[in-house]
């Protein structure tokens, strides 16, 4: 408590000092930052090497060809992976939903089950089968952008689904769209140009990598930034508002009444 | 008013304070008349309490926000603190709504205050209002004092929704969306309600404001008359009291008003008011930067209305597909209307239903002692069943939590809460009044052979038996001591017919007493007395055998 | 135990019906009078407590109360050092520890004065119950014939049921002031018109994005992708925005053609594939934007009302009767998305004369 206060005394003391400081700071690991990151990660298709993609193929047909075909052609079991790119490999592996456990309305994100390394090679390897969209460029996954554009584009388009503060919600016949208050800068990113499951597809002429980027620096915000008004319930709304009423409120409060009318020793 | 006209005694502030008063509003005679007034304890006596100091507190909370907020629907700029809005275009509504939680110290400790309270007000009136049906507390003389708190509860979720719609963001607009969708279903007017309300087309530039004078003045106005009715007709009648030795009709047990219920009921005010504080520290309400101001484009799932309106919210999503239809070129929107006068039925039939229960039983005499609810088990077993009903409405707003939450189809869900709102509530009835009837069984069981004492004794001939021991007379009153009824056949009246008003009154008699447990005659407890003292002969004897 | 029984024997006489008054016998309707009744025990005897048996408990007792007033000054001065020692800034951590530690001592401040009182209320202040008459609720007879005297007293001297002119002028004159009120209210909006048959979108207007405002090229919508859309021009400064754009909001899908299955009436209102709905609920308004890439059903998230986008958006699950109005699109020369007219019906709510040439 001391050390918040102190805190916030030398805010209040020095605002426009610490502010100067923070955004020299911020603009120095930032641009720091992506100018490296852009240096080292280029076009994945370039990088993609023929041992990535036959280590690839190797680890595809032992655990993804006998449902999406021993060339990623897709059976009935699983669809054709053709031209889904290396991002849409890079979403469903490294969140676990891929390999899909048994039939559900929609894949559940599990355990992660392959290295890092694994996951590039099959990445590369699918890539390599067809054009798609590739691994996000590091530089929009930054989570620098314009937070108030970023949520007017998230209400506007994804809210909808995921929930205004991103809490999640219902779809048809058991679907649902997952919270997405642990969902990482890449995963949302890879979310969004490949459409993974029923989600649509948000490609570049419609949200520009700018603007997801700025849809990622609002939900980061929102994952940084706890409620200021205390325990959140599940930011779900009205209905967790209501039970806390009855049976957090009411019932305190009958407690209170029955020992208020029973009759003291 | 004699009492206080001798000259107090010096020194004494309170005296003196005392006779300054009475001197020129004669309170002495107030005070005579009700200081001493006696008020019975139960802890669900307190529920109306709970109700009327959550409005108090609303007042004051209220208060301060009207202090702050800005009910105008013209678009600025917003240029606060929360940088998720910086320059968002939203209505000064909004603005100043966000202004007062990021920006006023203490403000949104205060609009949490104001809205978890209006949560609990409603919640307090309507659990006050179930005791009261539950225990029978409705009948005469206190038939429109349960109107006047019905539409104390009607108008106290009018409050709640039209402070809802106040911080004009996407949740709220959304909610008002929803109800310019419900009125334009009315037939023939409305169109023109809906443009009256929103002064043109929705979303317009002004309903905001016309939603705060409601909210702010007639609405609080109301509530407060009603509130002086409901408090006057409650001196009048004075507090009911459950059954019990000592208790009857024309009597009130309980403590004086002054000291013991001032202390209990105003301590009690600052408790509620502090547990309405607590919570509102610790948890968020309401959390409106998340949802942006107002635009007609984006929605949020999960939205949904508070949860007093959650009930009519979930009679429009149960209401099954395709029940539109024309009459040459008009359009009836049943999916409307049905869950509106449904709706509107149900609430009619809680305002009527003390009349109703009058009219069947017949008993004109002033009730003022309780029933334990298992010895009324059809008036009970209708409220478990109205009870039912209205949760199944209320469940059905929140179809998409549950689906996500338990992992269900959301087209299951609702299917199930479909049928549920026709089974769900007989299956209640049935279950409810079954339950009653075996209470009343046990407690007639226990009144006449007393409680089992657990001590097993052998009998020379070889029976077993518990002995039971009697009760005491208290403990036996208390079980004994209930009205009851019997059906009756139709009789004609003074001409010779049979009316069918006499038909309907009669099957509904044997609908509410057909199933009846007497309670326990004097007799019968003799004649179980008897033969438990031969019983306990014969076991002192096998005892003396014994040794 | 057998005490018991004998008490009860004694007082067989003493046991009236219930609820009898000694006079105004009202009718006891269904209600069974048990002549074999049980008769009333009488109040309980009164238990003592603790703190009126011992000192040390009952000073126990207030010191317990004076504590927890005081415990009450301490949380309201502690709100009072919050309030100043926890600024708000810019920083939103600031808004929560305002919030809380404000909180926390008003807390304190209350329920040390409610707790208080009702511990003193229930240790210190006599707790024997005390047994008062209840009247009848009816004035009695004296008061109901002075009552009646007076109001017969004022009938007579008013004339009111005499003078049947003037009681009947009055009521026609009661009955009719309050409508010159009512209709003071009719300016509270206009006539609706036929706002409610026309949107912003025009022959030619072309599709923008929602919020931006930019416009979208055919092949910009790759298959399985959805767009938020509103008119282009429609502009965010315009008085009227926000009612526009309640009419105008639409979802534009690209789907693979052969899926879509058209009337030979709408065969011309798609583009390659690229369909565009009203994304107003025909239910009650809300915004029907969730949809499913392989489904292709569109989901209210308000009442759940479930479209099929490939089937002309008919309605196939919720309380939504008909199916979304679909605008007709094709492209300019631009190759930009162009509506080829309005709507050809209204868009949003049913209302009462919506099909009304």
């Amino acid at each position: 408590m001391k050390q918040l206060r102190r805190k916030i005394n030398g805010l209040r003391r020095s605002p426009k000092a610490l502010g100067i400081v923070m955004f020299a700071g911020l603009l120095v690991v930032g641009t720091g930052y992506s100018t490296v990151s852009a240096a080292v990660s280029p076009n994945r298709e370039v990088v993609r090497t023929q041992e990535q993609i036959d280590l690839g193929k190797k680890i595809f047909l032992a655990n993804c060809a006998s449902c999406h075909g021993k060339n990623a052609e897709g059976t009935q079991n699983g669809p054709n992976l053709i031209g889904v790119g290396e991002a849409s490999v890079d979403f469903q592996v490294s969140t676990g939903r891929m390999p899909g456990a048994a039939s559900g309305p929609q894949l559940e994100v599990k355990p992660v089950q392959f290295t890092e390394e694994d996951i590039a090679a099959m990445a590369a390897f699918i890539g390599s089968l067809g054009d798609g969209p590739s691994i996000p460029d590091a530089a929009y996954l930054q989570a620098n952008g314009d937070p108030s554009a970023g949520g007017e584009l998230f209400r506007i388009n994804c809210a909808m689904c995921h929930n205004a503060a991103g809490a999640g919600g219902a779809l048809t016949q058991g679907k649902y769209a997952p919270h997405l208050m642990n969902s990482s800068a890449k995963t949302i990113y890879e979310a969004m140009v490949t459409g993974p499951q029923n989600m649509p597809v948000f490609n570049d002429a419609n949200i520009t990598p700018e603007q997801k980027n700025d849809i990622i620096t609002y939900l980061t915000y929102v994952q940084n930034n706890d409620s200021v008004g205390g325990e959140e319930l599940g930011s779900l709304g009205p209905v967790s508002e209501g039970l806390i009423a009855w049976f957090g409120l009411l019932g305190l409060l009958i407690i209170i009444a029955v020992w208020l009318a029973a009759k003291s020793n | 008013m004699s009492t206080t006209q001798t000259k107090p005694q010096k020194n004494s502030f309170l005296a003196g304070t005392a006779n300054y008063v009475d001197e020129r509003v004669g309170a002495s005679g107030i005070l005579k008349e009700f200081g001493r007034k006696i008020f019975p304890d139960h802890w669900s006596f307190m529920l109306g309490e709970v109700a009327m100091y959550s409005f108090f507190v609303l007042l004051l909370s209220g208060t301060f926000l009207t202090f702050f907020y800005d009910p105008s629907m013209a678009i600025v700029k917003y240029d606060g603190v929360y940088a998720p809005l910086k320059e968002a275009m939203i209505s000064k509504a909004y603005e100043s709504s966000l202004f007062i939680t990021f920006e006023v110290r203490g403000g949104l400790l205060m609009r949490q205050v104001h809205h978890w309270s209006a949560l609990l007000f409603v919640a307090a009136a309507g659990l006050h209002m179930l005791r009261v049906f539950f225990t029978g507390a409705f009948r005469k003389p206190r038939e429109l004092n349960w109107v006047v708190g019905f539409v104390l509860f009607v108008l106290a979720m009018a409050g709640g929704f039209t402070g809802y719609s106040l911080p004009d963001d996407l949740l709220s607009g959304n909610g008002l969306r929803i109800i310019d969708g419900m009125i334009k279903g009315v037939p023939f007017i409305g169109t023109g309600i809906s443009s009256l309300l929103f002064g043109g087309e929705f979303p317009g530039h002004v309903v905001i404001g016309r939603l705060y004078a409601l909210h702010i003045m007639l609405i609080p106005a109301l509530i407060l008359v009603f509130l002086a009715v409901h408090l006057f007709m409650l001196i009048i009648h004075k507090h009911t009291h459950f059954s019990g030795p000592g208790r009857k009709d024309t009597n009130i047990v309980g403590y004086p008003l002054m000291p013991v219920y001032v202390a209990k009921a105003g301590g009690f005010f600052f408790i509620v008011f502090g547990v309405i504080m607590v919570i509102s520290t610790f948890f968020t309400i309401n959390p409106i930067w998340n949802y942006g101001g107002y635009d007609p484009s984006p929605v949020s799932a999960g939205t949904q209305p508070d949860w007093y309106i959650g009930w009519l919210d979930g009679a429009l999503r149960l209401a099954p597909t395709g029940m539109e239809f024309m009459i040459g070129e008009y359009t009836v929107s049943m999916n409307i209307l049905i869950p509106l006068t449904v709706s509107l039925l149900f609430l009619a039939l809680v305002a009527i239903y003390p009349f109703i229960e009058n009219w069947v039983t017949g008993d004109k005499r002033e009730h003022h002692m309780l029933d334990r609810p298992r010895n009324a088990p059809t008036r009970t077993a209708i409220g478990a069943a109205g009870v039912m009903f209205y949760a199944v409405l209320w469940a059905g707003a929140s179809t998409d939590l549950i689906a996500t939450h338990f992992k269900m189809n959301l087209n299951q869900v609702l299917v199930t809460m479909q049928i549920s709102l026709l089974v769900l509530p007989v299956v209640a009835f049935i279950v409810t009044k079954r339950i009653c009837l075996a209470l009343q069984r046990k407690d007639k069981e226990v009144a006449i052979h007393g409680r089992e004492s657990g001590r097993i004794v052998r009998l020379p001939h070889g029976e077993y038996i518990e002995v039971h021991e009697p009760l005491d007379e208290y403990e036996l009153y208390k079980l004994v001591d209930f009205k009851d009824y019997q059906p009756t056949l139709a009789r004609p009246n003074a001409e010779g017919k049979i009316t069918l008003g006499a038909r309907v009154r009669s099957s509904l008699s044997r609908f509410y007493f057909q199933d009846r447990i007497t309670p326990a005659t004097k007799t019968e407890i003799e004649q179980a007395r008897h033969h438990a003292h031969e019983l306990e002969a014969q076991v002192q004897k096998a005892i003396e055998s014994d040794k | 135990m057998s005490d018991n029984s004998k008490e009860v024997e004694t007082s067989k006489a003493a046991a009236p019906a219930a609820g009898s008054y000694s006079d105004h016998e009202y009718e006891l309707g269904l209600r069974v009078v048990n002549s074999d009744a049980i008769a009333d025990p009488g109040l309980e005897p009164h238990r003592v407590r603790m703190t009126d048996k011992s000192v040390k408990h009952e000073k126990a007792a207030v010191r317990q109360v004076a504590l927890l007033f005081t415990f009450s000054m301490l949380g309201s001065a502690f709100a009072l050092w919050a309030y100043f020692n926890f600024p708000l800034s810019e920083d939103l951590s600031s808004v929560r520890l305002n919030t809380m530690y404000l909180g926390i001592g008003m807390t304190l401040g209350l329920m040390g004065i409610g707790i208080g009182a009702v511990h003193w209320a229930k240790t210190l202040m006599p707790d024997n119950e005390v047994s008062e008459e209840r009247h009848l609720v009816r004035g009695s007879d004296d008061k109901r014939a002075a009552a009646v005297e007076i109001l017969a007293a004022a009938n007579q001297e008013s004339g009111f049921t005499r003078r049947k002119l003037i009681r009947r002028t009055l009521y026609g004159s009661l009955a009719l002031f309050p409508f010159p009120g009512i209709i003071l209210l009719a300016d509270l909006g206009p006539n609706p018109g036929d706002s409610l048959r026309h949107t912003f979108w025009k022959a030619g207007t072309r599709l923008a994005k929602d919020p931006t405002g930019i416009e979208i090229k055919a092949s910009d919508v790759t298959l399985g992708s959805v767009f938020q859309v509103i008119p282009a021009g429609l502009n965010p400064t315009q008085k009227d925005y926000l009612e526009e754009k309640a009419k105008a909001a639409v979802l534009l899908v690209r789907v693979d053609p052969s899926e879509l299955k058209e009337t030979d009436e709408r065969k011309g209102w798609s583009y390659q594939g690229i369909v565009a709905y009203s994304k107003i609920c025909t239910h009650v308004g809300c915004p029907v934007a969730l949809y499913e890439q392989h489904t292709h059903h569109l989901l209210c998230p308000c009442h759940q009302s479930t479209f099929d986008l490939i089937d002309g958006c008919k309605v196939i699950f919720g309380p939504a009767a008909r199916p979304l109005p679909q605008l007709p699109i094709t492209v300019d020369s631009e190759g930009y998305l162009v509506a080829q007219s309005d709507f050809l019906e209204p868009v949003g709510p049913s209302f009462w004369d919506r099909s009304v040439k």
